[in-house]
């Protein structure tokens, strides 16, 4: 990737964050979790799913898959920068009017399948994965999950399955933020060391900066990293990534900021000045 | 034919087909060899075989999933509500031996809420055959429907023929006025047998197989809720949630009131032991079925 290639991706995911920034007034999002994946977004959608806003019904596109749900918001902010989406129907976020909420809703073009309910995409997502290589299709399935997600049993279960029937047109990515909702992962349920965990599991695994698109380009160019294996990017990065007043913080997980708190955000986000931020986060869990 | 010979043919004519299974074969054991191309088996993984499901069925598949039915509508309730039911996608979840066909499993296989659970999903339609004619009379229509459906398998030996098939529409014999029998599945044949034994005391019976208890036949239950003294739910189910819910709900809805007899499993487990001691033991044979009905008729 040249120098230009990659700055025009760290644009992008600037004008990602400002969406999400934008989505966290006006009853909130899950902001710190949605900055955490903006970046490996902005890749999967620019250098490395086939996907375009004219294959989406396609089944020869590569699919993505969002597990941990609640950072959609990322995800908005890529269709809106890709052209897929109306940047103001962004303001449509939780109104009645559209299917703009906290979670995925497969309504809006790019949105594969709905998520929310943890450790749910993983099983979904091989079902495609089979399905393609039953169809002799060399589409790639991709599906983010998130580290906490991690927790709930049902992953390694469909791990188990995935490995048995050598289904290496799946790329997992873990999005490893090191949280879970209110706390890090390894205070309460430690995941580390997470890559011999996936390799036990019979997958064939890469560990990356999930904030370096040099990073990001080796090591998804060279997808699937082996033949019959699932492929496990653990992605590291910082919860609220690009917002020092929020970074790695476990009460910014999900915040309703005020207007002003927005504005200043957005500054903060440009290399401004730190935000000051008085809205408490909401205990959801 | 039996069910695997229908689902060998189906499939065959259809490649839209996939039969899945979490190591559940029973019933499906000679179409991995058949229909290798069609076939996948998960292991023992009931949520995660249900989350393939809904995503083979985003791909245009129609998946027709086996395990055992309790472990499906219960471990994997959340996949099939949240995967496969927020989805309305035509995932076909066909659960073995459910209700008093567990018989000697013991309350850990005692699929007897799976009704109500069911039906509490949006979009999920429910086939409970009576018996092994009339799934696979219903079954090409059940799995050609485009909603999600849950199907109680049953390749019991059936006493009678059974009508065609239509979703949504009750099977019924008689036009008795006396005493309406609703009932959906394994004990249709007891219901049937209680109502000879009825009509040779004299008394005048309509039978209403209820083959979809979702979407259920309000016309079939409201006529006789109008035409009947007395209206008998005979299910091997809880009594909650299952028929007797439904018939109550449907009443109430339509300002209807009626004398009704619920013959279920009162807030219990079934006592194990085998199929013919587990209906004796617990009152469902078809001359049980016809004393209490007799005993509630008395003045």
């Amino acid at each position: 990737m040249t120098k230009d290639e990659i700055k025009k991706l760290q644009d992008q995911a600037l004008r990602v964050r400002e969406h999400i920034i934008r989505m966290s007034g006006n009853g909130g999002c899950f902001i710190g979790a949605s900055l955490s994946c903006a970046d490996l977004t902005v890749f999967l959608y620019n250098k490395f799913l086939n996907t375009t806003k004219d294959n989406l019904q396609d089944q020869n596109r590569d699919y993505l898959f969002l597990s941990k749900g609640h950072d959609v918001p990322a995800l908005y902010g890529t269709f809106v920068e890709l052209g897929w989406m109306e940047k103001d129907r962004l303001k449509n976020h939780l109104k009645t009017n559209d299917n703009i909420y906290w979670h995925p809703n497969r309504n809006i073009p790019g949105i594969e399948f709905h998520s929310g309910s943890l450790g749910h995409l993983l099983s979904v997502s091989l079902g495609v994965a089979v399905d393609c290589k039953l169809k002799k299709q060399n589409n790639k399935v991709v599906t983010i999950v998130g580290d906490g997600e991690l927790n709930e049993g049902s992953n390694w279960e469909a791990l188990l399955v995935a490995s048995a029937h050598k289904v290496d047109n799946l790329c997992i990515v873990v999005d490893r933020n090191a949280f879970q909702a209110n706390m890090q992962t390894e205070d309460l349920i430690p995941l580390e060391p997470l890559e011999k965990k996936f390799e036990a599991f019979g997958c064939s695994v890469k560990r990356i900066n999930g904030h370096d698109f040099e990073e990001m380009e080796k090591a998804f160019s060279s997808f699937p990293f082996q033949k019959n294996k699932v492929s496990v990017i653990i992605a590291d990065t910082i919860r609220g990534k690009g917002l020092p007043s929020i970074e790695k913080r476990a009460d910014r997980w999900f915040v309703n900021f005020k207007d002003e708190e927005v504005e200043a955000l957005l500054k903060e986000l440009h290399g401004v000045a730190k935000a000051e931020l008085t809205s408490e986060t909401l205990t959801v869990r | 034919m039996n069910y695997e010979d229908l689902l060998y043919e189906l499939a065959t004519n259809d490649k839209r087909y996939i039969i899945i299974t979490a190591e559940n074969r029973a019933a499906i054991r000679t179409l991995p060899q058949k229909i290798s191309d069609q076939f996948l088996d998960t292991g023992i993984t009931e949520q995660t075989m249900v989350g393939v499901a809904a995503g083979m069925a985003l791909r245009g598949r129609i998946p027709i999933v086996h395990a055992l039915a309790t472990f499906l509508t219960m471990r994997a309730f959340e996949f099939i509500r949240t995967d496969v039911g927020i989805g309305n996608l035509p995932v076909k979840i066909v659960g073995a031996v459910p209700g008093f066909l567990s018989d000697a499993n013991g309350p850990t296989h005692q699929s007897i809420e799976d009704i109500s659970l069911m039906r509490g999903i949006p979009n999920m339609k429910i086939f409970c055959p009576a018996d092994e004619d009339e799934m696979l009379k219903g079954l090409t229509k059940v799995f050609a429907d485009e909603s999600p459906f849950y199907i109680r398998y049953n390749n019991q030996k059936p006493l009678v023929e059974h009508d065609d098939f239509e979703i949504g529409k009750a099977e019924i014999f008689g036009d008795g006025k006396d005493i309406a029998i609703l009932t959906y599945g394994f004990l249709f044949n007891q219901a049937y047998q209680a109502k000879e034994l009825l009509e040779e005391k004299g008394y005048n019976i309509r039978l209403i197989n209820l083959r979809t208890p979702k979407p259920i036949d309000e016309d079939a239950v409201l006529n006789a809720a109008n035409d009947c003294k007395l209206l008998v739910t005979l299910e091997d189910h809880f009594i909650t949630g299952g028929l007797f819910s439904i018939l109550s709900e449907l009443l109430l809805k339509n300002k209807r009131t009626a004398d009704v007899l619920p013959i279920a499993l009162m807030d219990k487990w079934f006592k194990p032991a085998l199929l013919n001691d587990v209906l004796e033991y617990e009152g469902f044979t078809a001359i049980q079925v016809a004393e209490k009905i007799i005993n509630k008729l008395k003045p």
